[in-house]
């Protein structure tokens, strides 16, 4: 996994309620059987009309050539729906590294600090902001300090995440690789719990 | 003070907690399909590391596989080798695979029931999020990502904080044409697609231990549908009687042995959640979803929502958005309208009960000519028992053919797609713009509501239908 520290991008504003994952990746994609090349299907019904990719739906952000940048901002619920992680693959495949929202579905989220993707969850107030900026506005996020900031206003707010995810997140590694240092201790455990 | 069911058994799993994050929480069982283990399976060959408890491993193929002609080669090149890889990486790593053509495969959330693997008190992941439906057995069940599968591979663990509690209660007695699957779509309807996230849900109240293991499982299901972790319902005579005899049920002296831990296992009087919904099981009416996610519901009699009923701009776009996708006007009415689809299956209503249910209402009648069917079952023992009851016959006489087991329209992934544009009355569990194929047009109701559709072509009150 990727670490991360700090970030300062533009950012690309997705004004949609309850994008579930359906959205995020339709299920005909998820045949592949590697973690790689999802980036291109991301959105994939609403960014091209009828699955043709020479036919690009113009009123889809990602089509906006004025938007760009690492930070996804969507619109409160996003990721809900089915736990499919290919959704935070395609997304970090695209090139996020942080998605802002005012509110994450559980799995999403969860998915997304399994990948290195930074979910952000920020204030109905301070998505209201974020969405009032112009294409060439941009966004820092500081996750040592947990602080996002609006650059042209100096707006900022700071935003939770666990200890232990931080720290994974700041360093680039991952639970399998805690998880796999506690095998003893898990062992004892079963010791208990099987009997 | 005391514990609810879910503190109970969340307690009892508990290995660690790390500090300022997550419990390290394990795994009793852990169910895998195809599509979302292969990069598990490589993750884990990656770090040369091996599978830690594979024989608390059951995997089975069920989304990406057809419903028609599965003695053949799947036909799909990409979903046949998705498939292979699954029987590959089982063999490999020596986990228990119920593949294509073996009597116990099936939709995973159907089999793990069927088969008596999902038992009261124990902890259940799969990488799916329906895997909600096995709390139904008093057991503490969610929806994994693939990372976290590779997790359970590693170490028969994952990484949960742990999640607030509600209770749901619903008192009272169903009117004549409601079923378990209305109860959830009313639940969601009130409390939105995103509700419950950031919560566990007790399921409780006299209508719920009314209810059978199947109606019970719908319940569960869709708990996710509303943002939960998982959804949970206390066992009781009813559980103990539908697992009794299962094949991996527990047998003879381990099973009084488990019957009486399993006693154990309810929210104490004196139990504290963090919130409480009481609904009172008269005032829900079959139900109906008319928007693109599974909280824009209403009663079949009831009209869509107006924009005035709406303040915020982002949720009336969202609303307009959804309305145009469906094809459908602010203010309106559903009933009569003509529906060109029928889905009849899913993890959610694909179980013996719900064929049943199908079967009482078109007996001696036809389908509407007008209308296409997927009729699915759950698992190949469900299709076997579909047989043994004589139902097979009744729909086809009413000139209906059943497929073989699988998630089939559910989702858009195998053959079976509702085209563009063309509305399905579906007992699947989501209504997402292109979930049953691009364009199509999901609304979600109960199997009785379903086959009402079936019978007229249009969207109908089943409960004019009863006498
Ligand atoms: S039936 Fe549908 S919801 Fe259930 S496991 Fe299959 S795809 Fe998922």
């Amino acid at each position: 996994m990727q670490s991360l520290q700090k970030i300062k991008s533009r950012f690309i504003p997705l004004r949609i309620e309850n994008v579930d994952t359906d959205q995020i990746i339709p299920a005909r994609f998820l045949k592949a059987t590697t973690k790689e090349g999802f980036g291109k299907n991301l959105f994939r019904d609403w960014r091209y009309e009828n699955d043709d990719e020479t036919k690009p739906k113009a009123d889809f952000v990602l089509n906006q050539k004025q938007f760009s940048g690492e930070i996804l901002v969507a619109a409160k619920n996003f990721g809900c729906g089915s736990s499919r992680e290919h959704a935070a693959w395609s997304i970090q495949d695209y090139g996020f590294k942080v998605v802002v929202s005012s509110f994450f579905a559980d799995i999403f989220k969860n998915n997304a600090l399994n990948n290195g993707v930074l979910p952000v969850t920020v204030s109905d107030a301070f998505l209201q902001a974020i969405f009032a900026e112009g294409a060439d506005a941009t966004l820092s996020i500081d996750l040592e300090k947990q602080i996002i900031t609006i650059d042209s206003t100096g707006a900022s707010e700071s935003f939770e995440i666990n200890a232990y995810k931080k720290t994974c997140m700041l360093n680039g590694y991952d639970d399998i690789d805690y998880l796999l240092s506690m095998k003893e201790e898990i062992e004892q455990f079963e010791l208990n719990h099987n009997k | 003070m005391g514990k609810t069911i879910f503190d109970k058994i969340w307690d009892k799993h508990v290995v660690k907690i790390i500090e300022g994050g997550p419990s390290v929480l394990y795994i009793d069982k852990h169910l895998i399909h195809e599509v979302t283990s292969p990069q598990a399976f490589s993750g884990i060959e990656k770090r040369g590391a091996k599978l830690f408890r594979p024989k608390q491993i059951v995997a089975t193929a069920d989304h990406n596989v057809p419903t028609i002609n599965q003695h053949l080669p799947i036909s799909d090149q990409l979903s046949k080798f998705q498939v292979d890889t699954l029987i590959e990486n089982c063999k490999k790593h020596g986990v228990e695979l119920y593949g294509l053509g073996h009597p116990n495969q099936g939709i995973v959330h159907v089999i793990g029931p069927e088969l008596g693997i999902t038992q009261p008190g124990m902890t259940i992941v799969c990488g799916d999020s329906h895997t909600s439906t096995h709390g139904a057995f008093g057991s503490i069940a969610f929806g994994i990502g693939t990372s976290e599968v590779e997790m359970v591979f590693a170490s028969q663990c994952v990484m949960q904080t742990k999640p607030k509690v509600m209770r749901i209660n619903i008192e009272g007695s169903l009117q004549n044409g409601v079923v378990s699957k209305d109860i959830i779509l009313y639940i969601i309807a009130k409390i939105s697609a995103s509700g419950a996230t950031g919560y566990f849900v007790e399921y409780a109240g006299s209508a719920i231990r009314a209810l059978s293991m199947e109606a019970r499982m719908t319940i569960c299901n869709m708990s996710i549908e509303m943002g939960a972790r998982g959804g949970i319902i206390a066992p009781d005579e009813t559980t103990y009687a539908y697992m009794k005899g299962r094949p991996f049920a527990p047998q003879g002296e381990n099973w009084n042995k488990k019957l009486t831990d399993w006693k154990e296992l309810y929210s104490d009087a004196d139990a504290k959640f963090d919130f409480e919904i009481n609904i009172n099981a008269s005032d829900i009416d079959p139900m109906i979803t008319y928007g693109t996610n599974p909280g824009m519901g209403l009663s079949v009699t009831g009209k869509v929502p107006t924009m005035d009923s709406i303040s915020d701009p982002t949720e009336k776009q969202n609303f307009e958005k959804a309305l145009a996708y469906m094809g459908l006007e602010a203010g309106q009415s559903l009933l009569g309208m003509p529906v060109q689809n029928v889905f009849i299956g899913s993890c959610t209503n694909s179980r013996i009960e719900d064929f049943r249910l199908v079967a009482n209402i078109i007996k001696g009648k036809q389908k509407n000519p007008s209308v296409k069917t997927l009729i699915v079952p759950g698992s190949q023992a469900v299709a076997k028992q579909i047989k043994a009851e004589g139902l097979d016959k009744v729909f086809t006489e009413a000139g209906i053919e059943i497929r073989q087991a699988g998630c089939s329209a559910c989702l858009g992934m195998n053959e079976d797609k509702i085209p563009a544009g063309e509305y399905c009355i579906s007992t699947s569990n989501r209504n997402f713009e292109g979930r049953q194929g691009a364009g199509a047009r999901t609304m979600l109701v109960s199997p009785l509501t379903a086959a009402a559709a079936l019978l007229t072509g249009k969207i109908t009150d089943i409960r004019t239908m009863l006498n």
